[in-house]
């Protein structure tokens, strides 16, 4: 398969995760969208680094991953903290910096 | 070395310093002896160096005591250096030994005086450190160590005025007397700064030698006046406030809320004579101007007669005495204003005992009165208080001028000196006759009123209530004993400075003999003018207290009364002291401190606080409120706009750069333009136009163009190329020259 | 490492140790605090030993390599015009952290006031020994945090007003002074192709007259704002009122000189021109201060802003000394800052005791004082008379040669082309010289309806309202030592600046000369610096009559 094609999907990917971070008012589907951006991301780099033959796209896809996993542990406890002192994660609600 | 003229000053600075520290927890005794010896050692040591030391230094022009250099700045002819030292010739050397001698009669009377006063270690504390900070003031070696034991005297004086600070008058009249002064000071100051700018020094003995008629002191200044006339006039506003001259008068009648042992030191004998002091230590910078000698003596004429009239309705004992010392101090200035340097000293000297006495018998009075200082409730007092009486008289006769006492010889030398100086030019001669006159008024109130208080006081029958009838009581011995020496001096002080001359000894008159190296030759007052003065000085004193007895002997008389009733208005504008107080305070005070008020709320708190810093923060504000328009506090729409801007910049950077280049080719008058990438042709659809710099322009789809020029020149060749597709375009041009 | 880096870092030091001392522990904190303020006061001392008062430059410099790319040097050094100001400064921290009301009424958070007094002398020491801009910069900001926080936390009822205003007024300034600064650093890379913010370099650089002129007001802006000079002082009665004691005294003691000490430092060696252009609306400014000042205090029913007012009015005596260019002007300018610092610092310890005892610093709240606590009333008397500037206390040394200088500058004046004034210094010094009067009315009045008069309010005479005792009357014992001293016996310092303060003018009067020759011309390095170590005559004091 071309390189394009995992682009394009990868292209896709990130709109997608773009949309849901953008568009949606649930935190929880906000944090998986980003995940989806990342991942989106994590394909790019590993359909170039299979097209150019070099390693180093590989190494920053774990990179990535790791920074996903702890990002979504931080996130996670955000929301759990959001969650109990609001009773919601509508993140319409959590707006302490609106007037 | 064991003699030292530091330790004059400073044996009363350590008294106070010991009384300050330790004095709540000593017994009154040993107060009262720390207090007391401190200033009776100072005096032995000021005794030591005026009687055996002076004599032998006087040609050196005194005994000098350098303690350490004070401050010094600069270099060359501008430097200004300020020793902390002292010196004693004739003159604060008789100072010294009028401060400390009556400052220790004063303190054993005060011990007397004071004993049912609980604070009483604070009371000689401030005592002490005023005789140290007057010490300084006469013994200053310049202008500046005067100046510091000038500041001095006034603080004490502001503390022991206000000593019984619960009550809120005596503070206020302390307050009052140390702003009065600080505004004599601040014309003294500036004073002190053209004395140093166009004198170059400030040493006492450096000024004397520098004001001569050549020195830069007489380059005119300004209003046609010459420096010295200025710094004179600078100098005697000093004097004005500390000696309580018009129009600065207003603090000594209100320092009688002190204790009276501080009345008869600070307000009468000491603190107050300190501005003649001063005119009289620069006698020479005066000499110079005597149109400023004019002024002090006029001022001082002036303030005498205006002193005692106020002093014929004033019925609290020590305000009687106050305005007298006013009064009386105007006589000194009159004296050194017409160049009779010796005369207003001389005054100072006798009027040192008279006057302390007087305060003295005051405080005795009022003491065996319980306190109360209401003469139109005292009367025939002379039985009950013997001792007190007979001092009372002596200095009574000597402040009216009763021959053979004190006061007659030397008021009649000022007088007398008035009339016969000649330091006044020819413009000015006037002066002297009219001061002359002027005193003689003076003199003539000051024995109405001085007969006054002594008849109402001491003759007739009392008019005391019974119940203080009852408890009056001679002072204890403590208090007597100062005062009979008060007396013996007030009675024999005036012959020290007989005219001699009148009888062909001018050696009898031992003050100015005394002073002739310092304050220069004695002036001349003719036999004539000295008799004639004699008989009406003389006159003039028999003559108030005969007046005065008609108003007052034995009590209230009918003309008294005829007189209160004819012109009552007039009496009571007399008896409010011309409303002096209440004018100033109408037309200074009160408008200063409305002016401050108004410019606090209108220009600190309105127009800076709110107009220009709270402004400046209002359009911040306003810019603030603008930008939060676009700051909503929800992070998908910043990051909306974000991923928007992150697109645009993806664009509008991503877009390839327009292939061109330029290369020109001259060939005679016509060149040869290629605007191609060099390399690989260009896929891409591009407009190239072509600007020859002729006036012709020519556009088209092939990067190259031909063309000839009309005629040979430098042209600026520009190629544009456009970029239809990404919606970019790159220019390009070069000089060409065509021949 | 130099003394000089030892008494910078070692309030740093101390403070880090602080920060590792637990919470609860706050008798450690201050003795720590305090132990650390001694011992910096201690080893600045030994500075006084190794000070050569023959010399005009700087000495026993530290210099050390920071940012080599930027040029940046951690470059310190001492003369006889920044030395008894640092001494004034680790002088009166330790004062200050010994008094138990250094921290106001809000007694919370003990540690981190201890932290940020430290931090704050380490920034206030910095900055007065600081030889390259960058590094002055650095510490000039670095003194300004923990100020705000001391009254931000520790403060009054409106202390984030107050703190705000101050940050934000103080902000305006040293960012218009940043400014000045990266001009000069890339002016100086100009003229000489080499990069450096050191002072010594930098103040050499002659600039054309417009941007000289711009950033002398940048600077000149910055440092009257600290000083302050009227019309930019309304930050101060608030910050005062509002800052808890140890802040007040080390505001008014040693922060407002910053003000004076950069116009001799730096605003008029660096710009000469624009100095001699703007000395007379300068001048004009201090001494509208000095009696505006005057008429606030006088106004004021609160103890703290009156004495907050008189700052006003007595640091217009020390700028109108500096625009005097006389010596005795700027001898008397520094002086009267040292003694301001003594006198007003212990002015503040005892309003901020009255305020500790009662809660209040209303006037009209007290009286009759002196009958409850004779011995405080005693040592405030000594206080209040220093700054009424009673010779033999140590205002009156300060103010007599200011007024001294000013009254006879016309010649310097003249010297320094401004011959259309001739009657302006003489004016100048009569008009300030009233403060003698103003200063004795309102310091006087407050004196009076605190102490004297019947003590009427039942709260005085509470069993709590405790006269001093212990650690109280070493403070004030120690302050009117200090003011008496510096009163009777003040050539010791005045002998130690002597020589820079000559330099300064000689100098001053070369530059001048240089930047009227080349008003038009680009950048150039004038030859040689104002700290160049020659002791040239002065440059002119009084005199005759031009």
């Amino acid at each position: 398969m071309p390189t394009s094609y995992y682009l394009t999907l990868s292209f896709v990917l990130f709109l997608v995760g773009t949309g849901g971070v953008l568009l949606r008012r649930n935190a929880l589907i906000v944090l998986m969208g980003i995940e989806l951006q990342l991942n989106a991301g994590n394909l790019a780099l590993l359909a170039f680094s299979r097209a150019l033959g070099d390693q180093k796209g590989h190494a920053f896809a774990f990179v990535i991953i790791a920074l996903a996993a702890a990002e979504a542990a931080v996130g996670l406890a955000i929301l759990v903290a959001l969650f109990r002192s609001r009773q919601t994660i509508n993140l319409d609600e959590a707006s302490l910096m609106k007037r | 070395m064991l003699f030292n003229l530091r330790l004059i000053p400073l044996m009363p600075f350590i008294g106070a310093a010991l009384l300050m520290l330790f004095g709540r927890r000593w017994k009154r005794d040993t107060v009262v002896l720390v207090a007391a010896g401190a200033v009776l050692a100072s005096c032995f040591v000021a005794v030591d160096a005026f009687f055996t030391r002076l004599p032998e230094a006087a040609e050196f022009g005194g005994l000098t005591d350098v303690v350490w250099t004070w401050f010094n700045v600069g270099s060359g002819d501008t430097a200004l250096k300020v020793d902390l030292a002292f010196r004693m010739d004739a003159l604060s050397g008789l100072l010294c030994l009028i401060i400390t001698f009556i400052g220790f009669l004063i303190h054993v009377y005060a011990a007397g005086y004071m004993a049912d006063e609980p604070d009483y270690a604070r009371f000689f504390a401030y005592l002490n450190l005023f005789c140290g900070a007057m010490l300084v003031l006469v013994l200053g070696d310049n202008l500046p160590v005067m100046f510091v034991g000038w500041e001095g005297v006034g603080l004490c004086s502001y503390l022991l005025i206000g000593f019984w600070y619960t009550d809120k008058a005596n503070a206020d009249a302390g307050k009052k007397a140390f702003i009065t002064n600080r505004i004599g000071d601040f014309g003294f100051l500036l004073g002190i700064f053209l004395l140093f700018q166009y004198g170059g020094s400030l040493n006492f003995p450096e000024i004397t030698a520098g004001a001569t008629p050549s020195s830069a002191l007489m380059q005119p200044f300004w209003l046609g006046q010459p420096v010295a006339f200025w710094a004179a006039v600078l100098l005697f506003v000093g004097a004005c406030g500390k000696s309580a001259q018009i129009p600065l008068y207003v603090w000594l009648p209100d320092a009688m809320a002190g204790p009276t042992p501080v009345s008869a030191l600070i307000h009468a004998a000491t603190m107050v004579t300190a501005g003649v002091y001063m005119v009289a230590r620069l006698h020479a910078v005066y000499l110079l101007a005597p149109a400023a000698m004019a002024i002090v003596a006029i001022v001082g004429a002036a303030t005498a007669v205006f002193a005692a009239v106020i002093g014929f309705a004033q019925n609290d004992f020590k305000k009687v005495l106050a305005y007298s010392t006013v009064s009386q101090l105007g006589f000194m200035f009159a004296g050194v204003g017409t160049a009779n340097f010796d005369g207003g000293i001389f005054h100072l000297f006798t009027h040192a005992f008279f006057k302390a006495g007087l305060f003295l018998c005051a405080g005795s009075v009022m003491h065996a009165m319980s306190g109360s200082g209401d003469i139109t409730r005292m009367g025939g007092l002379a039985k009950k208080i013997p001792w007190t009486h007979g001092v009372f008289l002596v200095c009574w006769l000597a402040i009216c001028g009763i021959p053979i006492f004190s006061g007659f010889f030397s008021k009649d030398a000022i007088i007398a000196g008035a009339f016969a100086t000649k330091v006044y030019p020819e413009n000015l001669a006037w002066v002297g006759k009219l001061v002359a006159f002027m005193l003689m008024a003076a003199a003539l109130g000051t024995a109405f009123y001085m007969s006054r208080l002594y008849y109402l006081v001491f003759t007739g029958p009392s008019r005391a209530e019974p119940e203080i009838q009852h408890h009056i009581h001679e002072s204890p011995g403590v208090m007597v004993g100062p005062l009979v020496l008060l007396a013996i001096g007030a009675a024999l002080g005036g012959f020290v400075g007989i005219p001699g001359a009148l009888v062909e000894h001018p050696e009898l008159n031992v003050i100015a003999h005394l002073f002739e190296p310092v304050l220069g030759p004695e002036l001349e007052v003719s036999h004539g003018v000295e008799i004639a003065f004699i008989v009406i000085s003389t006159a003039l004193a028999v003559g108030g207290m005969l007046l005065a007895w008609a108003f007052y002997g034995r009590g209230y008389r009918e003309p008294a009364h005829q007189v209160a009733f004819k012109f009552p208005r007039f009496v009571a504008l007399v008896r409010d002291k011309f409303r002096v107080d209440e004018l100033y305070d109408a037309i200074i005070i009160r408008p200063l401190r409305r002016l401050a008020q108004l410019l606090f709320q209108l220009v600190d708190r309105v127009l800076i606080d709110k107009v220009l810093v709270e402004g400046l923060g209002a359009v911040v504000d306003v810019f603030g409120r603008i930008a939060r328009f676009f700051q909503m506090g929800d992070a998908q729409r910043y990051m909306a706009v974000f991923a928007i801007g992150v697109a645009a910049l993806v664009f509008f950077a991503s877009r390839p750069p327009v292939p061109a280049d330029l290369k020109v080719t001259v060939e005679g008058l016509s060149v040869q333009v290629d605007a191609r990438r060099p390399g690989r042709a260009s896929t891409r659809e591009l407009k190239y136009s072509f600007d020859f710099d002729d006036g012709r322009e020519e556009s088209q789809t092939a990067p190259e163009a031909r063309h000839a020029y009309r005629q040979p020149g430098r042209y600026n060749i520009k190629v544009t190329v456009t970029d239809a597709r990404w919606g970019t375009s790159k220019s390009l041009n070069q000089k060409v020259e065509v021949q | 490492m130099g003394v000089l880096a030892w008494i910078t870092l070692l309030p740093i030091a101390g403070a880090a140790l602080v920060m590792l001392v637990p919470r609860e522990e706050e008798a450690i904190h201050r003795g720590l605090g305090f132990g650390t303020a001694l011992i910096t006061f201690l080893i600045s001392l030994l500075i006084l030993g190794d000070f050569d008062a023959a010399q005009a430059g700087f000495q026993l410099q530290v210099d050390k390599v920071w940012i080599a790319p930027l040029g940046v040097h951690f470059h310190l050094g001492v003369d006889g015009i920044s030395l008894w100001l640092v001494l004034l400064t680790t002088f009166l921290m330790p004062l200050t952290l010994l008094s138990p009301q250094a921290i106001g009424i809000r007694n919370i958070r003990v540690r981190e006031f201890i932290v940020a007094m430290l931090l704050l002398e380490a920034g206030m020491v910095g900055a007065f020994l600081a030889l390259d801009l960058f590094v002055f910069y650095v510490f000039w900001e670095l003194m300004l945090i923990p100020m705000y926080f001391i009254i931000g936390i520790w403060g009054g009822e409106r202390r984030l007003y107050a703190s705000i205003k101050f940050v934000i007024y103080t902000l305006v300034g040293s960012l218009l002074m940043l400014v000045a600064i990266l001009y000069l650093y890339v002016q100086y890379h100009a003229a000489t192709g080499g990069y450096s913010f050191d002072y010594v370099e930098l103040s050499r650089l002659t600039l054309p007259q417009i941007p000289q002129l711009l950033c002398f007001c940048a600077f000149a802006l910055a440092f009257a704002i600290k000083i302050p000079l009227f019309p930019l002082h309304t930050w101060l009665p608030d910050a005062h009122v509002e800052a808890p004691t140890g802040g007040s005294v080390i505001l008014a003691g040693v922060m407002l000189k910053f003000g004076t000490y950069g116009f001799l430092r730096f605003a008029w060696p660096m710009f000469p021109l624009a100095a001699a252009e703007m000395a007379v609306p300068i001048s004009i400014l201090a001494v509208i201060g000095i009696i505006f000042g005057a008429f606030m205090a006088y106004v004021q029913d609160d103890a703290k802003k009156l004495v907050a007012y008189s700052s006003v009015s007595h640091l217009g005596f020390a700028v109108l000394g500096i625009v005097s260019l006389t010596e005795a002007g700027v001898q008397g300018a520094l002086y009267q800052m040292l003694a301001h610092g003594i006198s007003t610092g212990g002015l503040f310890l005892g309003v901020g005791l009255l305020y500790d005892r009662r809660h209040s610093r209303k006037l009209a709240d007290f009286g009759g004082l002196w009958a409850r606590t004779p011995v405080f009333a005693a040592c405030f008397l000594v206080i209040v008379l220093a700054s009424v500037g009673l010779p033999g206390l140590c205002g009156f040394i300060g103010e007599f040669l200011v007024l001294l200088g000013t009254f006879t500058a016309q010649k310097t004046w003249v010297g320094v082309g401004l011959a259309h004034y001739l009657w302006g210094p003489k004016i100048l010094a009569i008009l300030s010289a009233t403060a003698v009067i103003l200063s004795a009315m309102y310091l006087l009045n407050m004196f009076q309806k605190l102490m004297f008069g019947p003590i009427d309010k039942p709260e005085n005479k509470a069993a709590s309202f405790r006269d001093i005792h212990g650690r109280e009357i070493w403070v004030f014992g120690i302050v009117i030592v200090t003011a008496l001293v510096m009163g009777i016996w003040p050539k010791p310092i005045l002998d130690r600046s002597e020589k820079s303060v000559q330099a300064f003018l000689s100098s001053y009067t070369e530059r001048l000369k240089d930047s009227h020759r080349n008003r038009d011309a680009p950048p150039h390095l004038f030859p040689a610096g104002p700290a160049a170590g020659v002791a040239a005559p002065p440059a002119g004091g009084g005199g005759a009559q031009p």
